[in-house]
C-alpha cells in the first residue's frame, strides 16, 4: 500500500522520456491525417465559445438588419453595458462571497473527516464512507421541499444573513455546498492519506502530538497536491451552481452571477450581442481558473476515477 | 488495509525522513501513551462529527422527508398540520395522468445512450489520438476539455447563438449555403432533445477523454510494447490489451454518465422550463416543486422516483469505489 | 506558532494552508454583513421587492421611489427580480423572508395568497388615504374572498393586436371587427408575404394569451372564470369549440412557435416580418420611443359570436401587496400610499410606456395616442379579466396547461384527448 505515493505524472513523463529516445520520426501520412482530424475537430470545438466571443463584439443595430453572417459593425458597447446595466460587479462579488468560504470550509472539512476515517476508526470507516460519497450523488431536486422549509425555520442574526434565516442567505449556499461536496472529497483525500506511510504518523505520535496536531503538521503539508486539486474542482462547481441559488436565494442582488444570467436575458430582452458578451464575461472566471491551473484542474477530475 | 493506523509497534524513527517530521509537536513531549486520551477522543469526534452531521442533516434527512413527503398532498404553504396523507395517489397519478411524466422518462433515457453511444466513444477515441507525445497535444487537449469548465446554464445560453431558429447561426448557414428552410431546432419536440444532446455531448466528451487520458497514461507501457514485438497493429492492441487494462475506468464512466444523464436540468432548463420535448424528470420535479406550482406531495413523488432510479447506480459506484478503497 | 524553525517544506506549506484559511476568512466576514446594529430595526427604512427589471420599468420605479425620498424621511430598500424568476418563486418567497411592500398583481393568485395569510389587509388605505382614488372594479379586483383588499393597483395593460399603421397603410389593410374578417385579413397578408400573426411560446406563458380570448369570445367571460375556478370541464363542448376556433387560426401564425422566445415574436413584429402580434400592452416597450413607437397601434381582439360581443377585455393589473408580517408597517402604510397616488403613478407611467396609471384622475392628456386609445378600451369593457395564470390555481397553470397547450400547437388535430387530459388533470388539482 505504501508504494503508491508516487506522484499522479509520474508514468506519463517515464513514458515521455521512452519516446524520446526514439529518433523523431518523419512526416507520414497517417500523421499528417491525424493532425488533420485534431485540427478539424479541435476547430469545431472551439468554435460555439468563439462565435459568442465574436458576436459580443458586434452592434445590435448593425447585426439586427444586415444578419449574423454579415461582417463589421464591431463594437467594446455590450461589455461595458453588459457590466454597468446588468451589475454584473455585484453578482461576481456574490459568487465570490460563496464560493471561496464553500471551496475552503468543504476541503477543512472533508481533510478532517478523511484525516479520521483514514486513520483513527475502523468502525465506521466503510459506512461513513458510503454516507458521504452516495451524498454526493442525489439529485439536488429530491432534498429540496425539506431544505427549504428546514432553512426558513432557522433563524440567523442580522449580521450574519439580512434576511434573517438561513433562507435567502449566502451562507445557507455556502452550507449546501459543502454538504453536497464532501462526499467526494472525503473520499478522495482518504484514498490519499491511506496511501500514507504509517510511519509518519507514528513518529509524530512518539513525539506526543495530539490528533489534531498529527492532522495539520503532517498529514495536511502532505495532502497538499490533492487539496489544490480538489479546491480547482470545487472553484468551477461551485461557481456554476445554477440550481441551489436559483431554489434558495430570492433577493435579486444575492444571486451569484451563474444564475444572474437568466435574470439578465430577461430583463435585456433579445439583444443575443449583449447576452454573448455577458456570457463570456460569466465564463472568463473559470476559463481563467482552467488555464491557469490547468494541470490541477485535470488531475482533481482524474482523482476520483483513478486508484492508485 | 486501514490498518496501519493502530497497529500497535511503533515504527523505527530511523524510516521517517527527519524534514518531514514536525518538529513543532515534540514539545508537548509526553510520549506516546497519551494517544487518544480524552482531548483526542474529542478532536476525533468533531472532526468527523461535525462533516458526518451537515451530510446527514443537510443532505439524507431532506432526502428522506422527501419520501415521506411523496405520500402526501400540500401546497407547501403553512404548517405541517396541513398535510393531507394519500397514500401512493402521486405515483398513480405520475404514471396515469401527467402527460409530461412518459417523456421525461423516455428523455432522460435517450439522454443516457446517447452520452453513452456519442461523447463517450468519440472522448475515448480522442484519448488514445492524444495519449502520445505529439506536436500540440496539449493544445488539442486543452481545446477539447475546456467546455468542462463552463457551466450547462452557460453552455445553454451559447448554444443559442447557433439554435436559435430567426437569428442563430445554423439556419442563417443552412439558408445560405443550401437554401433550406429555416429548422426550429429547439421548438421541434422531434428534434430539440438532440439538439440540446449536441451541446451537452460537447461537454461531456472532454470530460470522458480526460478520464480516459489519465487511464491511459497509468496502463503499463510495457504492455504495449509486448504486444508491438508480438506484431498487433494498433487497433489489435487496443482491444486486446489497453482497453481490459482501462476496465476501472470504464466504470468510473459508466456511472459519471448514468448520474450525469439523471442530474442533466440546468441546460433545459433556461432553455423553455423542461417542456415541449425537453421533459426531464429533474425539471419535471423542480417545477412541480419550487415554480408557482408548489404541488409538493407531487413533485416529491416524482423525486423519489428519480432518487431510486439513482439509488441503484449510486450502490454500484460507491461499492465499486470502495472495494478499491479498502484494498 | 514555531516559525523559529524556518525552511523544511512542511511549514511553508502550513503557512500557506494558513494563509489561505486567513484570507477566506477575511473574505467572508465582511462579505456575510456588516457589523453593528441592526438596519432592519431602523424606523425608517422599508423593504420593498419588484419584479419590474425591465429596463424602462426599472427606470418607472427608480423615479417613484425617488418621489418618494425627497417627500419623507424614510429609505427604501429595492430588490429587484425578473419578472419570470419572480412569479415562479413567489410562493417560497412570500413564505421565506418576504419584504415589506412587494410588486404584485390582482386576480386568482392575490386572492390565494390573502386566504393563506400570505399578505396582509390593506382595507384601510383604501377607506383612509386611498378612497375613491380606483374605480370600482378595480377594487373588486383588489378584494379578497373575506371582503377586505389586498392590493394597492398602480398600472394595467390590455392585450390586443398590435401591428404596424405602416405595414396596413402599404398594403391597404383594414382593422378586422369578426371573425370572417380576421381570417380575410390573414389570408391577405400571406399572400403579400408576411407572417400574419407573430408567435412566440418557447417559455410557455404567452400562450395563454391566444386561449383566453379565443374563450372569451366564443363563450364570454362568465364561463372563462368557472372554467378557471375549476367549475366548468375541459371536456365540455364550450372548450372544443374554443380549440377548434384556434385551429382555424394556427396556419396563420408564424411557424414554429415553440422554439421562438416572445421576445423573438416582438422583433418580427418591429421588424415588419409579421404583420400583427396578440399581446399585452408591454409591447411598446420592444419599440424606441419617437417615430418608431408612434407607428404602433392595436386593435381589439374581434368578434367571434355576436351574443357574446367584444366587450370582455383582458386587462391584468399590477399593483403592490404588503407581506404578512412587515418590519415597518407604518413606512410600509406610507409607501404604498405614495404608489397609490395619482403623482407616482404618472411619474412611472412617463418612464414605463406600457403602464396606463390604474389612479381614476389619471389625466390622458399626458397620454400618448397608443396609451389614450389603450384605457379607452379597458373603460369601454364590461368586464376585465387578468389572464390564465393570474385568473387560475398556479399549479394548474404552470403544470398542466402550459404543456397541453403547447402539445395543442404540435398536434392540432387531437382535441378530443387533450381535453380529456386537461379534465382529468384539473379533477387531480383542484381535489
Amino acid at each position: 500500500m505504501s508504494t503508491s505515493t508516487t506522484t499522479p505524472e509520474s508514468p506519463a513523463s517515464e513514458e515521455r522520456t521512452v519516446r524520446a529516445e526514439t529518433p523523431r520520426r518523419r512526416l507520414r501520412p497517417g500523421r499528417v491525417l491525424l493532425h488533420l482530424f485534431l485540427i478539424g475537430t479541435a476547430l469545431a470545438w472551439f468554435f460555439p465559445v468563439l462565435w459568442a466571443v465574436i458576436n459580443s463584439f458586434r452592434d445590435y443595430d448593425h447585426t439586427a438588419v444586415h444578419g449574423y453572417l454579415s461582417l463589421g459593425g464591431f463594437t467594446l458597447d455590450n461589455y461595458t453595458r453588459a457590466w454597468e446595466q446588468g451589475e454584473l460587479p455585484q453578482y461576481f462579488l456574490n459568487s465570490l462571497i460563496i464560493t471561496v468560504p464553500a471551496v475552503l470550509i468543504t476541503l477543512f472539512l472533508a481533510s478532517c473527516a478523511a484525516f479520521v476515517l483514514s486513520h483513527h476508526s475502523r468502525r465506521f470507516n466503510l459506512v461513513m464512507l458510503a454516507v458521504f460519497l452516495a451524498a454526493n450523488l442525489l439529485p439536488p431536486q429530491a432534498l429540496l421541499v425539506p431544505l427549504f422549509r428546514m432553512y426558513t425555520s432557522i433563524p440567523l442574526p442580522y449580521w450574519i444573513s439580512s434576511s434573517g434565516s438561513l433562507y435567502d442567505s449566502h451562507l445557507g449556499i455556502v452550507l449546501i455546498h459543502v454538504a453536497f461536496q464532501l462526499g467526494f472529497c472525503t473520499f478522495v483525500l482518504s484514498n490519499f492519506m491511506k496511501a500514507m506511510p504509517p510511519s509518519l504518523l507514528e513518529a509524530a505520535r512518539i513525539d506526543g502530538a495530539t490528533v489534531f496536531q498529527q492532522y495539520r503538521r503532517v498529514v495536511l503539508p502532505l495532502c497538499r497536491p490533492s487539496l489544490a486539486a480538489l479546491a480547482t474542482l470545487l472553484v468551477t462547481w461551485v461557481y456554476n451552481d445554477f440550481f441551489w441559488a436559483l431554489a434558495l436565494l430570492s433577493s435579486g442582488d444575492k444571486l451569484p452571477v451563474t444564475t444572474a444570467l437568466q435574470n439578465l436575458q430577461g430583463a435585456f430582452f433579445l439583444d443575443y450581442n449583449l447576452l454573448s458578451a455577458g456570457s463570456i464575461l460569466v465564463a472568463l472566471p473559470t476559463l481563467v481558473v482552467f488555464f491557469l491551473l490547468q494541470r490541477h484542474f485535470v488531475a482533481g477530475l482524474t482523482l476520483g476515477a483513478s486508484k492508485e | 488495509m486501514a490498518s496501519h493506523s493502530t497497529s500497535p509497534p511503533p515504527a523505527p524513527p530511523s524510516t521517517t525522513s527527519p524534514d518531514r517530521r514536525p518538529r513543532g509537536a515534540r514539545r508537548s513531549g509526553a510520549g506516546g501513551t497519551l494517544r487518544n486520551g480524552r482531548g483526542d477522543r474529542i478532536t476525533i469526534a468533531l472532526m468527523l462529527g461535525v462533516p458526518a452531521l451537515l451530510v446527514l442533516g443537510l443532505v439524507w434527512l431532506p432526502a428522506l422527508v422527501t419520501v415521506v413527503l411523496s405520500f402526501t398532498r400540500w401546497d407547501g404553504i403553512g404548517g405541517w398540520d396541513t398535510i393531507e396523507w394519500t397514500g401512493v395517489q402521486n405515483y398513480v397519478d405520475a404514471f396515469t395522468i401527467y402527460p409530461p411524466f412518459q417523456p421525461a422518462l423516455s428523455n432522460n433515457l435517450i439522454w443516457l445512450v446517447v452520452l453513452f453511444t456519442v461523447p463517450t466513444v468519440l472522448g475515448m477515441f480522442l484519448a488514445v489520438l492524444l495519449d502520445r507525445e505529439m506536436r500540440g497535444g496539449a493544445v488539442y487537449q486543452s481545446i477539447f476539455y475546456m467546455p468542462v469548465v463552463l457551466s450547462l446554464a452557460l453552455i445553454g445560453f451559447i448554444w443559442q447563438l447557433i439554435y436559435s431558429r430567426d437569428q442563430g447561426l445554423l439556419n442563417s448557414f443552412l439558408a445560405f449555403a443550401a437554401d433550406a428552410p429555416p429548422v426550429d431546432w429547439f421548438g421541434d419536440p422531434d428534434l430539440n432533445l438532440y439538439a440540446v444532446l449536441v451541446a451537452a455531448g460537447w461537454r461531456h466528451t472532454g470530460y470522458i477523454m480526460l478520464l480516459y487520458l489519465a487511464g491511459l497514461k497509468a496502463v503499463d507501457p510495457s504492455l504495449r510494447e509486448a504486444a508491438a514485438i508480438d506484431g498487433a497493429g494498433p487497433v489489435r492492441t487496443f482491444t486486446h490489451v489497453v482497453f481490459p487494462a482501462l476496465l476501472p475506468i470504464n466504470l468510473v464512466v459508466v456511472v459519471v454518465t448514468v448520474i450525469d444523464a439523471l442530474r442533466a436540468f440546468d441546460i433545459v432548463w433556461v432553455i423553455n422550463r423542461g417542456r415541449n420535448g425537453l421533459e426531464l424528470i429533474s425539471a419535471l420535479v423542480t417545477s412541480n416543486v419550487i415554480g408557482e406550482a408548489s404541488r409538493v406531495g407531487f413533485g416529491s413523488a416524482l423525486a423519489v422516483i428519480m432518487l431510486l432510479i439513482s439509488v441503484v447506480f449510486i450502490v454500484v459506484y460507491v461499492a465499486t469505489m470502495l472495494r478499491g478503497a479498502r484494498r | 506558532m514555531h516559525h523559529h524553525d524556518p525552511g523544511p517544506p512542511a511549514l511553508r506549506r502550513r503557512t500557506l494552508l494558513r494563509g489561505l484559511a486567513g484570507a477566506g476568512v477575511l473574505g467572508v466576514l465582511p462579505a456575510l454583513g456588516g457589523c453593528g446594529t441592526d438596519p432592519r430595526n431602523d424606523p425608517l427604512r422599508i423593504t420593498m421587492a419588484s419584479n419590474r427589471a425591465q429596463e424602462l420599468e426599472a427606470a418607472g420605479m427608480a423615479a417613484v421611489l425617488e418621489s418618494f425620498r425627497t417627500g419623507s424621511d424614510y429609505t427604501v430598500e429595492l430588490n429587484t427580480v425578473e419578472r419570470n424568476a419572480f412569479q415562479e418563486s413567489i410562493n417560497n418567497y412570500l413564505q421565506g423572508t418576504p419584504d415589506d411592500v412587494v410588486a404584485w398583481f390582482g386576480g386568482y393568485r392575490m386572492r390565494f395568497f390573502a386566504e393563506r395569510g400570505l399578505i396582509s389587509d390593506l382595507s384601510h388605505l383604501w377607506e383612509g388615504p386611498l378612497k375613491g382614488s380606483f374605480s370600482d372594479g378595480l377594487e373588486r379586483l383588489c378584494t379578497g374572498d373575506d371582503g377586505k383588499q389586498y392590493l394597492v393597483p398602480d398600472f394595467s395593460y390590455p392585450w390586443a393586436f398590435f401591428y404596424r399603421k405602416s405595414v396596413f397603410e402599404e398594403h391597404g389593410y383594414e382593422v378586422p371587427h369578426t371573425r370572417a374578417e380576421l381570417l380575410d385579413l390573414c389570408e391577405r397578408m400571406r399572400e403579400d408575404g408576411l407572417d400574419p400573426i407573430g408567435y412566440g411560446n418557447r417559455e410557455g406563458w404567452p400562450v395563454m394569451g391566444t386561449f383566453d380570448y379565443l374563450n372569451l369570445r366564443v363563450n364570454g367571460p362568465e364561463f372563462h372564470d368557472q372554467l378557471l375556478r375549476g367549475e366548468a370541464s375541459w371536456e365540455s363542448a364550450e372548450v372544443r369549440e374554443v380549440f377548434s376556433a384556434w385551429a382555424e387560426l394556427l396556419p396563420f401564425h408564424q411557424p414554429d412557435p415553440l422554439g421562438r422566445s416572445f421576445d423573438e415574436a416582438r422583433l418580427s413584429l418591429v421588424q415588419k416580418e409579421c404583420g400583427m402580434l396578440l399581446a399585452g400592452l408591454f409591447v411598446s416597450q420592444s419599440f424606441p420611443e419617437g417615430e418608431e413607437r408612434e407607428d404602433l397601434d392595436f386593435f381589439p381582439f374581434p368578434e367571434y359570436d355576436p351574443a357574446v360581443g367584444t366587450s370582455a377585455v383582458e386587462a391584468p393589473t399590477d399593483g403592490f401587496m404588503l407581506s404578512a408580517d412587515p418590519r415597518n408597517p407604518e413606512g410600509a402604510d406610507d409607501l404604498l400610499t405614495h404608489l397609490g397616488s395619482l403623482e407616482s403613478q404618472e411619474l412611472y407611467a412617463d418612464q414605463d410606456p406600457q403602464a396606463l396609471p390604474a389612479h381614476v384622475d389619471t389625466d390622458t392628456d399626458r397620454f400618448s395616442d397608443l396609451d389614450r386609445k389603450a384605457l379607452e378600451l379597458i373603460d369601454g369593457a364590461d368586464t376585465i379579466t387578468q389572464f390564465l395564470d393570474r385568473d387560475t390555481r398556479p399549479d394548474f397553470a404552470a403544470v398542466v396547461a402550459i404543456p397541453a397547450f403547447q402539445r395543442f400547437l404540435r398536434r392540432p388535430d387531437d382535441i378530443r384527448e387533450l381535453t380529456s387530459d386537461l379534465e382529468r388533470q384539473k379533477r387531480s388539482i383542484f381535489g
